[in-house]
Formats: C-alpha cells, sequence, structure tokens
C-alpha cells in the first residue's frame, strides 16, 4: 500500500502540469484562511457554549416550575414535599403519611395563611409556589437516599423557613376581623414579610373539596391575595406622593405654603370636598397633611408640573412590575403632560384613575422609613435539608433609592405630625412611637370609602412598616389605625 | 448500594469525560500527540464511561437487555478504537478516538429512549464501519476524482429532485424515500458528492467565472433543498460552498459576499415560507406558543434547565417528553441525563475534531484533498452549530442530526464516511512526507507521525 501510495500526490503533479497560472494558485498558501475559519468557529462555539451555561445557571428554577415540565412529577414521586415553617419554627404546612404511606398535605393554621403560605394541590399559591422548586427537591444525604431507597420510601424535600411571625398574623387576622381588605407587615431594614393577610379567607386543607365551588363562582375573589393583587384607589395615604412632589418642586419654600379651607375646592368647574365637607380653616403645608385637607391637597395638585409628576410616579414604581416575587397587580396612574385639570385634582387627593395595591404601598412608606432606600421584600429566608444543614439563604437586598434621604426625612416628619395631632391620633401615648397616613377612599358616589392606614414605627428609628386596608369600613382615622395599634402592640411585646 | 452508584455516577462520568476532552485538545499539539500516550488515556477513558453508563441504565432499569447491549457495544467500540489502528496504522488516532466516544454516547443514549431503535441503530453503526474502512484504501487507488467534477453536480442535483418528487413527507419535510424497507435520507449522502463537486471546480481555477458558476450550481442544490423543506441541509450546503471558496480563492470579500447573499437570502426564505415564518416565531416566543409551534423546543429547554450541570442520572429523567428526541433534541436529553458539563464536553470534542480537520488541511498541499478535507469540516462543524444552537434556543430550530449521537441511519453512514474520507487523505499526507526521514519515521511505530517542517 505503501508503494502504491508514493506515487500518487506528488507525481500526479508532474502529470498534470496544467497552465503556469493554475499551478502558482495550488501552490499559494493558504494557511491563514484556513486559520481564520479555526478562529471564527471556535468563537461561534465559545459564543454557544456561555449562552448554554448561562441558561444552566440561571433558570434551572424557572424551568422546573413551569406547569409543562413532566419533571415536576418525577421528582415527586420520589420526594415527599418538604415542611414550610414560621420564622420562629412553626409548621405553616407539612406533608403528613398515614400508615399506607398515603400523602397529604396539612395546614396546621388552617384559613389564617391562607394566601401567603397557599396550597400545593389544584395548581400552587404563595409559598407553596414561590418555593416549589426547593420543596420538592432533596439534599438530604447519599446515606439517607440509599437507605430510604433500600427501605422503599421516599426522600424528604427540602425544609422552607419563611420570615412569617405567626403571632402578628394572628393579630392581623383577627384585628381584620369579618371585614373584606388586606394587611401587609413588613420589616423596615431588610424587607422580611412578617404577615400578609387578605380577607376573605379559606382553608388549604380543604382547597380540593371548595376548588369547584370556588372556581364556578365568577365574583367569589377569595383565591384573590388582596395584598398584592388587590386594586385600590389609594385616597388620601396618595397624599403622601403629592406632598412629595411639592416639596421636589419647591425645595425651598415648601413650608411658607398656606391654604384657608372651607370644606371644598372649586377650579374651572372641578370640585374637591373634604372628607364629610370638614372645614379645616387655615392649614399650612404640614397641617393640611396631617389633618388629611382635601381643598389644601387639590389646590397643591393644579400647581404641579405634570411631567415631572408623571416622573416622581414611575420612580415610585407606578405602572410597572414591582420588585416583588409573588403575583402582584402594578400600581396605575394616568397622569401625563396632557392630562386634564380634573384628572390632576382627583390624582391629587388619590381618587379618580389611580389604583395601587397594599404591598405597593408599604413598599413606598418603608422606603420613606428607609431613608429612601427601598428593601425587597422578601419572604423566604432560608431552605434547610431534612438534617438542618443550610441549603440556601438569602439576604435583604437593596432594589434602589425611591427618594432621597432629605425628602424621606420630612415625609417622616409630616407622618410623624399625622399621629401627634392629626388623623391617626389613636396612635399617639403608645409606649412606642408611630407615624403615617390614613386614607378613607371612595369608592362609589354615596361617599361610601375603605380605611387605609399606613405608617411604621417608632417614629424615630423606624423597625416595622404596617400597611392595612379595610374595605368600605369608613374612615381610616376610624378603623385602619386601631389595627394598627393592636399590631404594633404584638410586635413590640414580642420583642421584649 | 444502587443509590451510591448513581449519585457517584453524576460526578464521576462527566470528570472523566472533561479529562478525555481536555485530551483532545491536548492531542492536537503535534509534540504530545507523537507519544501515543494520550490515545491509551482517550480509549482508557472512554471504556471506563461506557461501563458506567450502562451500569447505571441496568441498575436504574433492572433490565438485563443492555448488559447484553453493552457488550455488543463494546465490542464495536474495541473493534473501532482498537483494531482500526492496526490494519492501518498511519490513521488519525485523534478523529478516531473522538469518533468512538461520540458513537459510544450515542448508542449508550439512544438505547436508552428506545431500545428497539438501538439495535437498529447498532447495525447500521456496524455497516457503515465495514464499509468506511474500505475508504482509505479506495481513496489510494482511484485517479480520476478530480475529473468528475460535473458529475457530482449533476448526480448531487439528480437525486435531492428525485426525493423532491418521490420523497416521503415526514414532519412536514421532504427528506427521505423507502428502499427494501429501509428508510434512505439523500441529502446526507449528496453532502460527500456536493463536497467532491466543489473541491473539484475549484483547486485549480479561482476566476470569478468558475466561483459563479459553481454558485449557480450550488445554489441549485440550496434551493431544491428549502423547497423540499429541508432548512437545515440547505444551510449547510450554502455555508459550505462560501467557505470552500473562501479557503479556495483566499479572498475575504467572498466571506462577506456569502453573509449579504445568505441574510438577503434568509429574509427572502422568510417572505415566502410559511414554515420558515414559524420556526422564527417559535424561537422568538416560544412560551407564548408553549401549546403549538414552541411545543418543541420548550420542552427541550425544559430537559436542559432540570438536568441542569450533572444530570439527572441515565434513565431518571423524562426526555421522552420532547418531540423527535433521538434525532433532533438527541443533545438535550444528552443535557437532561448526562447533566450540561458532559454536554458542553461533546461540544467540544466535535470542536478538537474540527481543529483538527484545519490542521490536516494546512498540511495538505494538494489543494484538491486540501479542500475536500476543509469542506467536510465545515459541514461538520456548522451542522453540529445548528442542532446544538437549535435545541438550546440561541438559534431556530432547523431540525438537523447530532452527528454520530443522533438516532438516523443515513446521518451515522454519512458522517462515517465523511471521517473516513478524511482519515484515507491523511494516511496518503503521512506516507508522502514519509520518505524525507523514513528510518525515523518507522521506528516510531503506528502513532508517529512526521513533519516536513
Amino acid at each position: 500500500m505503501q508503494e502504491r501510495n508514493e506515487k500518487t500526490p506528488t507525481q500526479k503533479k508532474k502529470r498534470e502540469p496544467g497552465s503556469a497560472r493554475k499551478a502558482d494558485a495550488r501552490r499559494i498558501d493558504n494557511k491563514w484562511e484556513i486559520f481564520a475559519t479555526g478562529f471564527f468557529f471556535v468563537a461561534v462555539f465559545a459564543a454557544m457554549i456561555g449562552y448554554l451555561g448561562y441558561f444552566t445557571a440561571t433558570s434551572k428554577q424557572e424551568m422546573l416550575d413551569n406547569s409543562y415540565n413532566s419533571r415536576q412529577e418525577i421528582l415527586l414521586s420520589r420526594n415527599y414535599r418538604g415542611t414550610i415553617f414560621s420564622r420562629d419554627g412553626e409548621v405553616l404546612a407539612e406533608t403528613v403519611l398515614d400508615e399506607r404511606q398515603n400523602e397529604s398535605r396539612v395546614y396546621p393554621f388552617a384559613d389564617l395563611f391562607a394566601h401567603i403560605v397557599g396550597y400545593s394541590t389544584k395548581g400552587r399559591m404563595g409559598v407553596e409556589s414561590l418555593a416549589n422548586y426547593y420543596l420538592i427537591n432533596t439534599s438530604t444525604s447519599l446515606s439517607n437516599k440509599a437507605a430510604n431507597d433500600a427501605a422503599g420510601v421516599k426522600n424528604p424535600g427540602d425544609n422552607v423557613y419563611t420570615t412569617l411571625d405567626v403571632q402578628i398574623q394572628e393579630v392581623a387576622d383577627s384585628q381584620l376581623n369579618i371585614y373584606k381588605g388586606a394587611v401587609v407587615v413588613t420589616e423596615v431594614s431588610t424587607g422580611k414579610i412578617l404577615a400578609m393577610v387578605s380577607h376573605p379567607d379559606f382553608d388549604p386543607n380543604q382547597i380540593a373539596d371548595i376548588w369547584d365551588s370556588l372556581v364556578e363562582n365568577e365574583n367569589s375573589s377569595v383565591l384573590l391575595n388582596r395584598a398584592t393583587q388587590g386594586q385600590y384607589p389609594p385616597g388620601s395615604t396618595f397624599k403622601i406622593i403629592t406632598a412629595l412632589e411639592y416639596i421636589r418642586e419647591n425645595p425651598d419654600t415648601y413650608n411658607d405654603y398656606s391654604y384657608q379651607c372651607s370644606g371644598t375646592f372649586t377650579f374651572m368647574g372641578s370640585k374637591i370636598n373634604c372628607y364629610h365637607k370638614t372645614n379645616h380653616g387655615q392649614v399650612d403645608f404640614k397641617s393640611s397633611f396631617a389633618r388629611s385637607c382635601n381643598s389644601s391637597f387639590a389646590n397643591i395638585g393644579v400647581g404641579l408640573d405634570r411631567e415631572r409628576f408623571r416622573e416622581t410616579l414611575e420612580g415610585l414604581l407606578f405602572n410597572q412590575t414591582l420588585p416583588l416575587e409573588l403575583p402582584h397587580s402594578t400600581g396605575k396612574v394616568t397622569i401625563s403632560a396632557d392630562s386634564t385639570t380634573d384628572e390632576m385634582l382627583q390624582t391629587s387627593i388619590g381618587q379618580g384613575k389611580t389604583q395601587i395595591s397594599p404591598m405597593h404601598l408599604n413598599m413606598i412608606t418603608s422606603a420613606i422609613a428607609n431613608d429612601g432606600v427601598l428593601m425587597k421584600p422578601y419572604v423566604i429566608d432560608h431552605v434547610e435539608n431534612d438534617e438542618g444543614r443550610v441549603i440556601k439563604s438569602f439576604s435583604p437586598e437593596s432594589f434602589g433609592q425611591l427618594l432621597d434621604a432629605w425628602e424621606a426625612e420630612i415625609l417622616r416628619d409630616m407622618m410623624t405630625a399625622v399621629v401627634e395631632g392629626g388623623t391617626a391620633r389613636k396612635l399617639s401615648g403608645q409606649s412606642y412611637t408611630a407615624a403615617g397616613k390614613t386614607g378613607s377612599a371612595e369608592y362609589n358616589s354615596n361617599g361610601d370609602s375603605h380605611a387605609w392606614f399606613t405608617g411604621y414605627a417608632p417614629a424615630e428609628a423606624p423597625e416595622v412598616c404596617v400597611t392595612i386596608i379595610v374595605e368600605g369600613a369608613g374612615s381610616g382615622g376610624d378603623y385602619a389605625v386601631p389595627i394598627a395599634r393592636r399590631i404594633f402592640d404584638a410586635y413590640f411585646n414580642e420583642k421584649k | 448500594m444502587q443509590e451510591y452508584v448513581k449519585e457517584l455516577s453524576k460526578i464521576i462520568i462527566p470528570v472523566l469525560m472533561a479529562v478525555h476532552t481536555f485530551c483532545g485538545f491536548l492531542g492536537l499539539s503535534e509534540r504530545i500527540e507523537k507519544s501515543g500516550v494520550i490515545h491509551v488515556i482517550q480509549n482508557l477513558l472512554l471504556f471506563s464511561i461506557q461501563f458506567l453508563m450502562f451500569i447505571n441504565l441496568a441498575l436504574v432499569t433492572k433490565d438485563m437487555q443492555y448488559i447484553f447491549f453493552y457488550l455488543f457495544v463494546q465490542a464495536f467500540l474495541l473493534a473501532a478504537a482498537v483494531m482500526v489502528p492496526i490494519v492501518y496504522e498511519k490513521i488519525n488516532r485523534l478523529l478516531l478516538d473522538n469518533m468512538c466516544m461520540l458513537l459510544g454516547t450515542g448508542m449508550c443514549i439512544i438505547s436508552r429512549l428506545s431500545f428497539k431503535k438501538a439495535v437498529k441503530q447498532y447495525i447500521i453503526v456496524l455497516i457503515s464501519l465495514a464499509v468506511a474502512l474500505f475508504i482509505p484504501w479506495i481513496l489510494s487507488r482511484i485517479r480520476f476524482l478530480k475529473k468528475l467534477t460535473w458529475v457530482y453536480a449533476g448526480t448531487g442535483i439528480a437525486m435531492l429532485s428525485a426525493v423532491l418528487i418521490l420523497g416521503e413527507v415526514t414532519h412536514g419535510s421532504k427528506l427521505s424515500f423507502s428502499l427494501w424497507g429501509v428508510s434512505f435520507q439523500p441529502s446526507e449522502f449528496v453532502k460527500i458528492i456536493f463536497v467532491f463537486f466543489l473541491a473539484g471546480a475549484l483547486w485549480e481555477n479561482t476566476s470569478f467565472v468558475r466561483v459563479a458558476l459553481t454558485a449557480l450550481l450550488a445554489g441549485i442544490h440550496v434551493v431544491v433543498l428549502v423547497v423540499s423543506k429541508d432548512l437545515g441541509s440547505a444551510l449547510i450546503f450554502f455555508i459550505a460552498y462560501v467557505f470552500v471558496v473562501f479557503a479556495a480563492t483566499r479572498n475575504y470579500l467572498y466571506l462577506l459576499a456569502g453573509a449579504v447573499g445568505g441574510s438577503g437570502a434568509a429574509w427572502g426564505a422568510y417572505r415566502l415560507f410559511a414554515h420558515v415564518r414559524d420556526r422564527v416565531t417559535a424561537w422568538q416566543n416560544p412560551w407564548t406558543y408553549i401549546d403549538s409551534k414552541g411545543y418543541a423546543i420548550t420542552q427541550s429547554l425544559f430537559a436542559i434547565g432540570t438536568g441542569s450541570w450533572f444530570g439527572m442520572g441515565l434513565s431518571q429523567g423524562n426526555p421522552r417528553a420532547i418531540p423527535y428526541v433521538e434525532a433532533d433534541f438527541v443533545f438535550s436529553s444528552v443535557c437532561e441525563e448526562l447533566g450540561v458539563i458532559f454536554g458542553i464536553c461533546i461540544v467540544l470534542v466535535t470542536l478538537s475534531s474540527f481543529l483538527e480537520m484545519l490542521k490536516i488541511a494546512s498540511e495538505i498541499k494538494d489543494r484538491f484533498y486540501q479542500l475536500i478535507v476543509y469542506g467536510i469540516g465545515i459541514m461538520y462543524i456548522f451542522q453540529i452549530f445548528l442542532t446544538i444552537g437549535g435545541g438550546i434556543k440561541l438559534i431556530p430550530l432547523t431540525g438537523v442530526t447530532l452527528p454520530f449521537i443522533s438516532y438516523g441511519g443515513s446521518s451515522v453512514m454519512t458522517t462515517m464516511i465523511m471521517f473516513f474520507i478524511i482519515q484515507g487523505i491523511y494516511i496518503r499526507l503521512q506516507q508522502e512526507t514519509r520518505p524525507k526521514n523514513a528510518g525515523k519515521a518507522r521506528s516510531m511505530g503506528a502513532a508517529g507521525r512526521d513533519t516536513e517542517h
């Protein structure tokens, strides 16, 4: 074979001389072109591998949680769903086995954590949905896996520790009582969600039985988590934002503001009434906020720069997705350069087309309490395997500066005045100080209103932020503020 | 016990594979490759990985047929990795080792997806090797290959057109026809003829007129493929043409012209054909069309994402949820069960094979044979880019196979023939350069390789 080959290519050239030009073309070295080709494909493949690596590193949870991914069932056929705990280690959801190894998901607090812990059959909701990936995967030791395999039992899924506080949740739930509405309690410095209540609620232990009736009834909003998905007119709580805009536009002179209230404000055919047409008399900037004077704020609203107002609202996350992993609605506002005067008036006092979820308002409030920095709210603190080894822990994360520290300081001063001598007086005289803003958001033409309160305590060094809405109850000062007081009481009692 | 094997294999298999891959790149260096040690290591790794993979399959499924299949596959790999270098002592060991690794992985994965198909594939691989083994010998005897340029073009176009007219429709494309109960996909075999056509047309004459004439004939191939809805093959033929012209003319402007022309043609195809638009929509918004156009790609992404770096373990995932998994999405099932690290190693093994092909091409003085090696390399690597890039949603899906790993007789036979054409040319290159220091070369034995620099 070797002999035969020796004469092939080399001698072929001699036998096929061709023209001189052609022979030259053949002899010209093209090593560089071949090298360039190699370089090109190495670059393309590096990009491809990089893309694959990035996808793998970032999408595992998202891929596994998709309901079209059949691999969830594979994992559940090998692992029990893990347990969900409160911050102090109380069981919020666990999988229990009977003698025949049948699994059932048990929620010891029944309807108390209905929305925030959620359910895992008939779809998923709350922490059951957020932490699904951890709950259905197991990080138990190899020797346990081997032992379980030998015994023919499943492996325990990983356990999820939440930031939820049972006592605060209980107080919030019982204080909201039979009213529809929602309560959100967060920790100012970290964004930890301590409690989240939404009424009406349901018992997740019964979800399979009540599911059909809940889904059939189109008017039923039981499954809706009002705290994050509810959309309410913000009412007077929005004055925090109007005030912020006024301060931004008049940083040196806002304190010189004064207004003579007569219970109504009329401008170019639009009319705004104070709550129950109360005549507030002579008010300045701070007292019109503390006493929640609609006329005065309508008067402020008329003079605001629409474009700058729109920018401020966007800076406060209106009309966009919140930095929140729970499913939520976006805050809506319709201010733009060509908004009508009526729109400006209505918006300034939190009526009109403006809508906000309690969670969104809580985030704005806690940013004010935290020198303008918004901490991303979160509910999963850490994940452990069945032997208590921490698999993953989540640390507080800053979303960014929603407003300047000096702006936050002015607003805090005004919100303190609301408690000291304004509409939230029922919070004054406690062992702790508090600050906040009430709201009575009218939702029909009869003057019926939702009671709002959003605020924090202690006023001078904020720790805990509370946002409450009680649907159709009446004024915020009368119906929401007392709930806030009970929650603050519970928080500071627990701390002792 | 079983759990330990399963869990430890998830780590050991990717590690062994990574070492094998690394050896493949080390082998690109002449000095290291010469010693031959690297091939001993690669073969040891190959058989260790095979052992672990089939042990896992047998343990998880508790099915004895995997043990038998394992023995058959090892017999084949032994023949390919150990016997072939005895027959052809000058064979390129790096390409051979990489080929064996890819084939072995393929046999294992296909047997996990469908045992029946794996047996069929095994027989075809066996026949392919038998056929391919003759190629170096045939190449050394035939002298008229350079003169058949227009015959190649005519045959290629005729074969593709025959499929277009007579072919059977599978998954909406006309790709194959059956003969005596065996289904053929002629576009695979035409790839080989097409490379010979390009090399024949451009090896001695690279005038503009000649390039244009070649473009016309190559264009007919591509158009017939596009009309048959075989988009992947159409792209492979087109890219092979552009790069072979580039290497033959050494003119970068042809690359530019190819990029511009290709983009124009892609845009035209997008406007003209609904099935092209569907592929692009499914690529842009797979989650919106998760029930329809986007189903295949999202299922592929689920598999890769869930498998993650170390995989779910062989037979412990659900790769069958992906449509056409054995052919178009075999890479996704590799990632799902053997892990993305293993998957990346597979990509790197193909890349090192490609670089070795380019290295061989750069050493060949005879432009005709050089362009053949180069053209085969381009087709090979570009096909891998299409199938893996499509499966991970980097580019739209084109529905081509992963050479040596995917199920598909025509695909594996064509790729094997292509590899052995390169081997044949390589063997001749070795013998051609040998006389300069013949005595020394002879003493170095089978793995020895001389350089003339």
